[in-house]
């Protein structure tokens, strides 16, 4: 008779059930885990500043884990003293508005060879920026450290660049290589090089 | 239903990401089931304060806009 009982158990039904709670079980993993984000920022230059500390101020808003690698020229984005500039050369698409919004009808790539054009634009940028109510580099940073983004420094780059740690703010969580940071990144959800 | 609001957040004339960046600040002095308003001027925060409310499961109890204002009501979960 007990055979007769357990066929109520057939290969059908099980596999539905265990669909079922496995369905469960992973949503509710998915509810609990906390998003990560990783972000490796390799460019110094004003424009270059904004997305990282933009990506990760956001996200920890929004209550992800956020970690950022600042290796080569992203690390100047640590020192104490910022003096970021934002330069034509190279940079084809960037439009020279003056902070009235008037554009100026040179191509960048001539502009680029003007002598004190670089600090000019800068300038001009930091002014537009400020008027459109966007934070300064400086304002986001501190924003990320209150809100615990993990800032990484790339130990590689301050021996090659032969800079000094005090150049550096003290709120840097860790000096590391490549080695630390990759597996950081391989837990993380969302990766992104700037 | 309209709970007053335990506190207001003035976000105008700041650009993204700032209203979402106060906006957190603001909800994290709530206690749960508190009410948080919020007006800002970033076209952005319309689509951003949705996103934000459904990342982090605070309820957004109202959204609008009046003139080039964006009016924001966020209940803390």
């Amino acid at each position: 008779m007990g055979a007769v009982q357990h066929s109520n158990f057939s290969q059908e039904s099980l596999d539905q059930w265990f669909d079922q709670r496995f369905a469960e079980k992973m949503a509710e993993r998915d509810a609990a885990r906390t998003p990560s984000m990783t972000i490796i920022a390799t460019k110094g230059a004003l424009d270059m500043a904004y997305p990282p500390f933009i990506l990760a101020s956001t996200a920890s808003a929004l209550g992800w884990d956020v970690s950022i690698f600042f290796t080569f020229y992203g690390l100047s984005l640590l020192k104490k003293n910022l003096d970021l500039q934002v330069t034509p050369l190279g940079n084809p698409a960037m439009p020279m508005k003056l902070p009235n919004g008037t554009e100026l009808p040179i191509p960048t790539s001539i502009m680029a060879l003007m002598p004190g054009f670089q600090s000019m634009a800068s300038g001009m940028m930091k002014k537009t920026l400020k008027t459109k109510g966007v934070a300064s580099i400086e304002e986001l940073r501190e924003l990320c450290i209150e809100a615990d983004v993990k800032l990484i420094a790339c130990q590689m780059t301050v021996d090659l660049f032969d800079y000094g740690k005090e150049e550096f703010i003290p709120e840097i969580a860790d000096w590391v290589g490549a080695a630390s940071f990759l597996p950081i990144a391989q837990k993380a959800d969302v990766n992104l090089f700037v | 239903m309209n709970t007053p609001a335990a506190q207001t957040l003035d976000a105008r004339g700041l650009n993204c990401p700032l209203p979402i960046l106060r906006t957190k600040k603001a909800i994290a002095s709530l206690s749960v089931g508190e009410v948080l308003e919020v007006t800002a001027t970033d076209p952005g925060s319309l689509k951003d304060m949705e996103s934000f409310c459904a990342q982090t499961g605070n309820e957004l109890l109202a959204s609008g806009q009046s003139g080039g204002d964006f009016f924001f009501r966020i209940r803390k979960s």
